[in-house]
């Protein structure tokens, strides 16, 4: 089970300010994600929850820099460990990536390459960034795979991707991305693929070793039950933009965007009995494809013309707590439609 | 085994659907001639049945076989052994001509409204489809007026209908999917995760749609899942797979409120709350150990023995049958140690759990 | 809540928006490819190439099989643009009245072997079993043997018995169908598998209803690509075999003819050569331009 942390304070490890990422180039190029900021500091869990589309995988590739060819930043800052990313040389960048910072991707056929066993691929960590020997690598790789929980650890460093297990392969994952003991992590939606009873393995092994080692922890996720159990911090991101961030408890109890509000609403409960679901009318909005005011307006309950010209800035409504909406007050203030 | 019965004992008319120990083996076939090796259990001896109107769910992880359970019940891959009563006549043994006109009965909506709908052919040629493949309505206009009627019942505008599929969100393409199913108007829908690949706010509206239909068109239907939150949403009466097997099956509120098997404890338990914190800290989580192990290579006696708190010798050496705890009690489990556990019997302690807190699930 | 977060099976409505115009797949691969300027350039180039195989008139008043032996061999000049040939013939003229049996070998060329393949290759895919094990052998026999060498031999034996075009495309039909039944039977098999096809099953369709209007549709677009980039190796493969002198033969004009009966007298007349020789360039450049620009409109990966 996750045990309560505590925000450590000092530097932030990650600060993201004013982040814009596109889709191709020049004038025809499709904004993806607009003036995205955000911090995150040592020992913490922030997570960013949006549905697709909402360009929350396009910022995590954006800061690790591993974008597909066809996008790009276009805009803001990256600063790691107090080093401005976007601006260093690409071979600096690329040695901090690994080993100060690395990424857990969704469990797919392609994460794993499927030609070499899953010790060689871990161990292959050591060698490329520390020069270790073949046999030092190969110790460290079984080290490592019973940190992460694989079992028969030293059987199993000879076993292929295509022999593990879809739960195996995603601790294999998570033992590559920590190997050089990083000190900020991205996981982007690390347990969908998965079932739930292997996810509640992963999710813990992911904050067990993220509180461990102190690490800044960057969680990708639509899931609303993961967020409440691990996060500290929650960016909700709607059509490229964040339109709430704050404690999970306060987005999950008492939301202040009305997107926020329905988002969490909308998940069936265990222990709610409604004969007919809350749902969202309409479509998710893209960032391309939004007008001029507020993105969510036209799915909006609470829309007034406002809202259709001008779009609300994210401002501060209670300390630690910013949204974007121009009615936040109004939303907040409307006790009755809390969200348990 | 013998046959389930209906929830309702009381209840007099026949099941409308009735499954009697259904095995579907997978052959796995090796060396150099092909010859088969040996067999994939993906459904071993599954028996349960549903009453005219009512909702099954079928709840289970990745290879609990039970989407090779739906295929064979659509005789879309050959059953082993069992029979499947649909009305009486087994659907198993029906030929080609039988089976067609079976099929005007039973429709089923798919997984992934991104891959079952042909890509070059509009909506409107796809929901039409199935009247043209049973050969109703030969005039293109009455086609037509149905097809419209139908896409209005879903949700869905008149000029949607000349849309092609890629031009059409996740949501709208699964309710292109629904119409298609339902333009022949079946009696029972099989439903194959129809919103796991849908975003939240959209599985919500699909969900309601469903609801709203079973409701207006008396259907009856069997909703196999992954997610017991979902499953719950949409179903009367719940039945949990586990590797090839019914391990508990009963009263919807009757497996999320008092789940007597100890797999159906851990999958509910897993699933992650959207509720504030505090809440979710109380909650006793059970944390299963390892993944469910090799169809090819099942455990003897009980599938779950292997990731099971409880599991004695007794485990290993007899297969527990499906039983209720009493004659009027419609909730079955197939488990030698279920819940709650006879007074004065020791067995283990779920991962996470103390004896002090014996309910599952604070409830709010 | 309740007016919050209403829940309305008509939500779907409100996504409706009077956007662009409804594309199929084949659609919008259309109209990538209208939006590429080498694309048009190759369409100008075959465009004048096709009107040139249906009426030579129109480019030409001189008759190509009138040759004045006092002519033979002259430069270009004014009036006869491509100078005159061995015979005194206007090579002009020749090059222009070529057009026709070159680009019919090719296209008949492509047509057979585009139809032997994708039948064979639909058969083989959807069917499987023991009928794709024959068809699939078969098709591995053929693609092992090299097309121009298979051509020569069988052309050699069949000697000098008539039959022109025909004749030929039917030979390189022939031997040019097992790589288009390769390509036809995978995508078959890709497509037999799609989540729509098992929800015809479903729906109760025959086999014919699914391979004709399910997997028929949409496994013909690659070959369709293949199509495009042999047109162009054809009109290449004519013209080699015509120059070995087994392929067309005079009186039929075609560019390999003028090709071969150029050869000799490179040093001396290098005219006769480079003209035919420069429009074949030509014209199997804009196939192959058109073939690839066609092969990336219908891949999904490069949208």
């Amino acid at each position: 089970m996750i045990g309560f942390k505590t925000t450590s304070g000092g530097e932030p490890l990650l600060e993201v300010e004013a982040l814009s990422v596109a889709l191709g180039r020049g004038a025809g190029a499709i904004p993806i994600v607009a003036d995205l900021s955000f911090q995150v500091r040592p020992g913490e869990v922030v997570a960013v929850i949006g549905e697709s589309g909402a360009g929350k995988s396009m910022s995590a590739l954006a800061i690790m820099d591993i974008l597909p060819p066809t996008a790009g930043v276009t805009g803001g800052s990256i600063r790691f460990m107090g080093e401005d990313l976007l601006t260093m040389p690409a071979q600096r960048r690329r040695m901090l990536r690994g080993s100060r910072m690395a990424m857990v991707h969704q469990d797919a056929p392609t994460a794993l390459n499927p030609v070499y066993s899953i010790g060689w691929q871990i161990a292959e960590m050591f060698r490329v960034h520390r020069g270790a020997t073949a046999a030092d690598a190969r110790r460290e790789a079984i080290a490592l795979m019973k940190k992460v929980g694989l079992p028969n650890a030293e059987e199993r460093a000879g076993a292929y991707p295509h022999q593990f297990s879809g739960g195996m392969r995603q601790r294999a994952m998570i033992a590559m991305a920590i190997a050089l003991e990083p000190a900020f992590l991205i996981a982007d939606e690390p347990t969908t693929a998965l079932d739930v009873t292997v996810q509640r393995q992963i999710l813990d092994l992911l904050v067990g070793l993220q509180q461990e080692r102190g690490m800044g922890l960057l969680l990708i996720t639509h899931d609303f039950g993961v967020v409440a159990e691990v996060a500290d911090r929650v960016i909700v991101l709607y059509a490229g933009r964040v339109v709430e961030t704050g404690t999970p408890d306060a987005i999950l109890t008492n939301p202040a965007h009305p997107y926020a509000r329905a988002l969490a609403a909308c998940v069936p409960h265990l222990d709610s009995s409604v004969e007919t679901l809350p749902s969202i009318p309409g479509m998710s909005a893209s960032l391309a494809t939004a007008g001029p005011g507020c993105a969510f307006a036209p799915r909006c309950p609470l829309r007034r013309p406002i809202c259709l010209e001008t779009r609300p800035a994210l401002r501060e409504i209670a300390p630690g707590r910013r949204a974007a909406c121009h009615f936040s007050e109004e939303v907040l203030a409307d006790d009755s439609r809390a969200v348990a | 085994m013998t046959a389930v019965p209906s929830p309702r004992a009381a209840d007099a008319s026949p099941p409308l659907i009735e499954v009697n120990g259904l095995v579907c083996h997978y052959p796995v076939r090796g060396g150099l001639l092909r010859r088969q090796v040996g067999a994939i259990q993906a459904v071993s001896d599954v028996s349960f049945s549903v009453r005219r109107g009512e909702a099954l769910g079928i709840v289970g992880e990745s290879g609990c076989g039970k989407s090779s359970l739906l295929n064979a019940l659509l005789r879309l891959v050959p059953a082993t052994g069992g029979s499947f009563l649909y009305e009486g006549s087994d659907v198993l043994k029906m030929n080609a001509r039988e089976l067609r006109r079976w099929r005007q009965d039973v429709q089923l909506v798919f997984q992934n409204p991104f891959a079952s709908l042909d890509p070059r052919m509009t909506v409107h040629e796809i929901v039409e489809e199935p009247l043209r493949i049973a050969g109703l309505f030969p005039r293109a206009a009455e086609r037509h007026e149905r097809v419209l009627a139908m896409l209005d019942k879903v949700g869905l505008d008149p000029q949607h209908g000349e849309r092609y599929p890629h031009q059409l969100s996740g949501g709208q393409r699964q309710r292109v999917g629904i119409a298609r199913s339902l333009i022949l108007e079946p009696k029972v829908l099989f439903l194959d995760e129809p919103v796991s690949a849908l975003d939240v706010s959209v599985q919500a509206q699909v969900l309601n749609l469903l609801g709203e239909l079973r409701r207006d068109l008396g259907l009856t239907f069997v909703f196999i899942g992954h997610d017991l939150s979902v499953v719950r949403y949409v179903s009367d009466r719940i039945a949990v797979m586990y590797l090839g097997r019914i391990v508990e099956m009963g009263p919807r509120d009757a497996i999320f409120s008092q789940p007597r098997h100890p797999y159906t404890m851990a999958l509910i338990s897993a699933i992650p709350q959207a509720r504030a914190r505090q809440a979710a800290r109380q909650r006793q989580g059970i944390t299963l150990q390892g993944d469910p192990p090799n169809p090819a290579d099942p455990p003897s006696g009980c599938h779950f023995r292997t990731r099971c708190w409880k599991a004695t010798d007794l485990c290993a050496r007899v297969s527990p049958e499906l039983t209720s705890g009493g004659d009027a009690d419609m909730h079955f489990a197939a488990c030698h140690h279920p819940e709650p556990a006879p007074q004065g019997v020791e067995i283990g302690l779920p991962p996470g759990r103390s004896r002090a807190a014996p309910e599952l699930r604070e409830r709010q | 809540m309740t007016d919050l977060l209403q829940a309305t099976p008509r939500a779907a409505k409100d996504g409706v928006e009077p956007r662009r115009r409804n594309r199929s797949l084949t659609g919008e691969a259309l109209a990538l490819l209208g939006r590429s300027p080498l694309v048009w350039v190759a369409l100008v180039v075959l465009a004048i190439l096709a009107a040139m195989a249906i009426a030579p008139g129109l480019f030409t008043n001189v008759d190509p099989q009138r040759c004045i032996l006092l002519n033979s061999r002259k430069p270009p000049a004014y009036g006869s643009w491509f100078g005159f040939d061995i015979q005194g013939c206007d090579v002009f003229a020749r090059t222009v009245y070529g057009a026709r049996a070159s680009l019919a070998v090719a296209l008949l060329a492509t047509l057979g072997s585009t139809l032997i393949g994708g039948a064979l290759g639909l058969v083989a895919g959807f069917n499987g079993g023991i009928i794709d094990a024959v068809i699939s052998r078969v098709t591995d026999v053929v693609l092992g043997l090299p097309t121009l060498l298979g051509a020569i031999v069988i052309l050699a034996t069949l000697g000098n018995t008539g039959g022109g075009v025909l004749r030929l495309a039917l030979v390189l039909s022939l031997l040019g169908w097992a790589t288009e039944a390769r390509l036809m039977r995978a995508s078959v098999l890709q497509i037999r598998n799609a989540e729509y096809v098992r929800a015809a099953r479903v729906a109760g369709a025959s086999s014919l209803w699914i391979a004709l209007r399910h997997v028929l549709p949409n496994a013909v677009a690659p070959l369709l690509v293949l199509a495009t980039l042999s047109l162009g190796s054809y009109v290449g493969t004519e013209a080699t075999l015509s120059y070995l002198g087994l392929g067309l033969q005079p009186p039929t004009i075609s560019w390999g003819t003028a090709i071969s009966d150029a050869q000799p007298y490179l040093a001396s007349a290098p005219h006769m050569l480079m003209f035919p020789s420069l429009v074949l360039t030509v014209t199997v450049l804009a196939l192959v331009m058109l073939g690839e620009a066609v092969r990336r409109a219908f891949d999904p990966r490069s949208r």
